[in-house]
């Protein structure tokens, strides 16, 4: 049967770069719908009425959301490359920390973008401080799956990315080589595999959206 | 570290919806367990030596290993212990809907009951009453797409959805005693209030779920219940 498989995303977000990295590992064909956000299409709306948020994947007409529901149902439809561990108690860690950089992580990350002064120098303590703690998720291995990229190095891809992005805006360091070097040396190896690096969406255009993003955080801050 | 009687412990306190989750996962399994009561106001060394990330309840241990959230932690009952019935569907796209709703449970309707809890003011009650209506009714569709006619969201059997939107129903009756508001209205969303008895009235699950009136009496007695309860 020929499977049909649709992607609705939009070109920056790293939830839906999540679902394009699995499609690609996985080396599933699929179509691209790019959304605008501001202006949802009629398609979104009814795939994903609910949450009303990308990513949604449609496979052969029914709608999967949430993009660590999506990956699950990607591991769990197609055998090939996989991305989740067969071991339950692996399965459940990799689980655990991806919703520890969904939450606390990504939070913790945001807050440092749009903060400054002595607000900003407490956010990044923290960010660091959740940074460490996946960081000791790697051990000695060259990706958080083992000698592949897994279902957690696709989960913390957008570490990989944005921080750098980050770090460019604010003009510090949050991911020092010294500090965190395992997580440093991830990064540049989840960056640099071909099949990640043929996705990131173009960086200078995600440069102006986070400054962009910062500086009105900051005028609300400020305003009151 | 004192001398384990039995290879399985769940760290959790009997009134939090979160550690009735994985209580009903054992139940189903037939997996004999150690409980141990915590005490939020004092945590145990083992608490915090099982779950130093967040610190809080349900841990699961399974001989040395520590599993924590109760969503993540039905899913290791299940892929371990598989000789019982099955918590989740087999199919791939059952199983990514029973995901999906059990997120949003965790992550868009309970909340609205927990700050119903703290509003100010007729203004704000009323609106996150209306939001809590609006979910009951999503989550009456989705009771009629993953029953498919049948008795529970997992069909005949207990499964993942019933567990993860079960536990609450001790708090949603606690709820309906002190605010007077009925939110399993037959009117309303029929589906869910037919499941709500029969999933009460289940021999694994009945001795399981809180009573409601210990959760108004417990709720009067103290607060601040929620400080220290994790998802």
């Amino acid at each position: 049967m020929a499977e049909e498989l649709k992607l609705f995303r939009t070109w920056s977000s790293p939830y839906s770069l999540r679902v394009v990295h699995a499609l690609k590992i996985k080396g599933l064909e699929y179509e691209t719908i790019f959304e605008d956000l501001s202006s949802k299409s009629a398609s979104l709306l009814q795939y994903n009425p609910v949450n009303k948020k990308v990513p949604v994947l449609v496979h052969n007409g029914k709608a999967i959301c949430e993009s660590l529901v999506i990956l699950e149902y990607i591991d769990e439809t197609w055998k090939q490359c996989p991305l989740l561990p067969r071991d339950p108690y692996e399965k459940a860690k990799a689980r655990f920390w991806a919703k520890f950089g969904d939450e606390k992580l990504s939070s913790s990350i945001w807050n440092v973008l749009i903060s400054q002064g002595k607000e900003q120098e407490e956010a990044i303590a923290a960010a660091v401080q959740n940074l460490k703690l996946i960081e000791e998720q790697l051990q000695e291995k060259k990706f958080f799956g083992g000698e592949k990229i897994g279902y957690l190095d696709i989960a913390f891809g957008w570490t990989a990315n944005l921080i750098s992005i980050l770090e460019e805006i604010i003009d510090l360091k949050l991911v020092d080589e010294e500090k965190l070097p395992l997580l440093s040396a991830w990064m540049q190896n989840f960056s640099d595999d071909p099949v990640i690096k043929q996705c990131w969406p173009p960086r200078d255009k995600l440069v102006v959206k986070f400054q962009a993003m910062r500086e009105s955080n900051l005028k609300t801050v400020l305003s009151q | 570290m004192a001398a384990t009687t039995s290879d399985e412990k769940l760290l959790g306190l009997w009134a939090s919806p979160y550690t009735t989750r994985v209580q009903l996962a054992l139940k189903l399994k037939s997996i004999e367990y150690e409980f141990i009561q915590e005490n939020l106001q004092n945590k145990s060394e083992l608490l915090l030596q099982t779950n130093p990330v967040h610190k809080k309840i349900p841990v699961f241990i399974h001989g040395d290993k520590p599993i924590c959230e109760s969503l993540i932690i039905i899913q290791y009952i299940d892929d371990t212990w598989t000789n019982g019935p099955s918590i989740l569907p087999s199919d791939p796209y059952d199983r990514a809907m029973a995901r999906f709703w059990a997120a949003y449970i965790d992550d868009k309707w309970f909340p609205l009951l927990k700050e119903l809890g703290g509003a100010q003011g007729d203004e704000a009650r009323a609106s996150i009453v209306e939001k809590i209506f609006e979910g009951l009714v999503l989550l009456e569709e989705a009771f009629v797409k993953c029953s498919k006619g049948k008795a529970l969201f997992g069909g005949d059997n207990v499964g993942y959805l019933d567990i993860a939107l079960g536990c609450f129903l001790g708090w949603i009756k606690a709820t309906e005693i002190m605010t007077g508001i009925k939110w399993l209205d037959e009117t309303k969303i029929p589906g869910l209030v037919g499941w709500a008895e029969r999933l009460c009235s289940d021999s694994s699950v009945k001795d399981v779920l809180p009573e409601a009136q210990k959760l108004v009496e417990l709720y009067t007695m103290s607060a601040g219940l929620e400080k220290g309860v994790s998802n």
